[in-house]
């Protein structure tokens, strides 16, 4: 291209984790169900990567209902990880899945260690499955989930285990619900992750005052959406302090501003999930925005935004 | 296909304490809508409030207009109300299963309350389809009667019933039911309203074995079954309970399989 011609495309592709990913945008794990929900209402190529909801060993029902609670700016859940587990994921979603263009990052939550394994081995030897995101922060379970995400030690075991069980990438999923986080982050990057997802939910609850009655069967949910975004912003930029693999910054993202702040403070990619329950298209709307962007304020490639905030 | 448009408001009357009549244009969703439907309405231009809100169809116009009646009962359902003609709304449409339609039976339709919303629309279609409607309705007081004149135009044998006896029986609309059950018998029956109501008449057409069909309600984020956070219970085969989206798996189920909590 000739000097002095402004380009009329900027470079949107970053690497995570050794995927090549041609926008950083991607839905947030436990938002976009399995992706064909959202098939009536976008382009599901146009994404940077497909994340599907958390698979388990064996299927799970999930939590009783109510299990959602609108809060302001935000929303209080306690899915309890319902899915039809591994063997219909691999015979009836997989296949649906596969043939999208970006790459597959697929969210497994365990039991055990040892349920880690075996998801992450059997995952890896299917065809079309891009790298695992590891669930070690729903706050909606009580065995599994959560438990291995407050205590580095058992943080680094899990990412040991599924490493050694893999030959993808291995993206671990933090909770916010911890005193420190960057002392897990540093835990899981020691034992072999790839890179970082942060933050999970938040948890939360709301009391109705008419029943007097908890407002989700379960008392205690996880808070995302709007209203969780300075708390996900701030973990996200105190992680990219103290670890050298890329970051998936999420929480609370609704627009391009929000996604480009998430890059500003050390993220390599985003990922957005309540903002697509209440607007199916804000996926793609995030992405052209952040074009937007780049060519407004003069930036050739995202990259140059990573952690390009100045302090 | 679920559409994402916006729709124009046509007109937006109160209709009762609290209660509103929205008339949109939305020839994409009302040519294909069926009763038991409902949409996904988008309250407000911020993320606060955050969620959409479900509302089941209350009408359909000849001109591609859709009907919603509801009730305001917090900041969206006020913001929604607050819309002039001329604006437009977000919404996703049309959703979920609706009611298995009858062809030449006669049927019962049970609405307590609110669950007139989608059972005026029922009425509708299952008179175009010859069938033979009893439509017992039933509410607090005679002012929460919604949408009478419109009921009492149609071609429907119509009883109602009040919890304070201001009109028509006096007590729940299912006690009125079963004063009929004892001598008449239906094909089918369909209900919808509270749902301490829609667990009384689903005991009392498994008593009559006739099938019945329920529209329930949970609270919803998108609507068209990404999140599994709508969910209820239901019984499979095995008496076992498990969990069913209500908006794509619903929002109308056949009673018998509803966990009623008993």
């Amino acid at each position: 291209m000739e000097q002095g011609i402004k380009k009329a495309k900027a470079n949107l592709a970053v690497k995570i984790a050794g995927l090549s990913l041609k926008n950083p945008v991607m839905p947030a794990s436990g938002t976009f169900g399995f992706g064909e929900e959202y098939a009536p209402f976008i382009d599901l190529n146009r994404l940077g990567a497909i994340v599907v909801k958390t698979i388990t060993l064996k299927p799970l029902i999930g939590n009783p209902p109510p299990r959602l609670m609108e809060t302001p700016c935000g929303l209080l859940n306690s899915i309890g990880l319902q899915n039809p587990g591994l063997d219909v994921f691999l015979r009836e979603k997989l296949p649906y899945l596969r043939q999208l263009s970006p790459p597959l990052i697929v969210n497994i939550a365990g039991k055990t260690i040892d349920e880690y394994a075996e998801l992450a081995e059997r995952l890896s030897a299917a065809e079309g499955v891009a790298a695992l995101e590891v669930n070690i922060s729903c706050p909606n379970v009580r065995e599994g989930g959560i438990v291995f995400g407050t205590v580095p030690a058992m943080a680094a075991r899990v990412t040991a285990a599924v490493k050694s069980h893999t030959h993808l990438p291995v993206i671990v999923k933090l909770t916010p619900n911890v005193t420190d986080i960057t002392e897990i982050a540093r835990a899981v990057e020691d034992a072999g992750a790839d890179a970082l997802s942060l933050i999970n939910t938040v948890r939360g609850m709301a009391i109705d005052i008419k029943t007097r009655r908890p407002a989700l069967a379960s008392i205690v949910g996880g808070l995302s959406g709007p209203a969780v975004k300075p708390i996900a912003l701030y973990a996200v930029w105190q992680v990219a302090q103290v670890v050298k693999i890329p970051l998936i910054g999420m929480g609370g993202i609704t627009s391009a501003q929000d996604a480009v702040e998430f890059l500003l403070a050390g993220a390599t990619a985003v990922a957005v999930g309540t903002a697509s329950l209440v607007n199916p298209k804000a996926l793609v709307e995030i992405i052209d925005g952040l074009e937007r962007y780049l060519l407004e304020e003069g930036f050739g490639d995202v990259k140059e935004l990573i952690g390009a905030a100045q302090f | 296909m679920i559409q994402n448009i916006a729709a124009e408001v046509l007109a937006s009357h109160q209709a009762g304490p609290e209660v509103f009549l929205l008339k949109l244009r939305a020839p994409a969703i009302a040519k294909v809508a069926q009763p038991g439907q409902f949409v996904h309405i988008r309250c407000g231009e911020t993320m606060d409030p955050l969620l959409r809100r479900p509302l089941s169809i209350h009408d359909v116009g000849a001109g591609g207009e859709l009907f919603l009646l509801y009730q305001v009962k917090g900041r969206g359902t006020a913001w929604l109300a607050g819309r002039q003609v001329g604006d437009k709304v977000d919404i996703l449409g049309p959703i979920g299963r609706g009611f298995t339609l009858p062809a030449k039976k006669r049927v019962a339709l049970v609405a307590g309350g609110l669950g007139i919303v989608p059972l005026l629309f029922l009425a509708r279609r299952a008179l175009e389809a010859g069938n033979v409607v009893d439509f017992f309705y039933g509410a607090q007081d005679k002012e929460r009667l919604y949408r009478l004149e419109t009921l009492e135009a149609m071609a429907i044998n119509l009883f109602v019933a009040t919890d304070d006896g201001s009109t028509g029986f006096h007590g729940p609309v299912t006690e009125l039911w079963k004063e009929h059950l004892r001598e008449k018998t239906y094909d089918l029956s369909y209900a919808c309203g509270p749902r301490a109501g829609l667990a009384a008449f689903a005991r009392l057409a498994a008593r009559y074995g006739i099938p019945a069909e329920v529209s329930l309600e949970e609270r919803m984020a998108c609507g068209f079954g990404a999140c599994r956070g709508c969910v209820t219970a239901l019984l499979d085969a095995q008496g076992k309970i498990y969990y069913e989206n209500v908006c794509t798996g619903g929002p109308v189920f056949d009673a018998a399989s509803v966990y009623w909590g008993d």
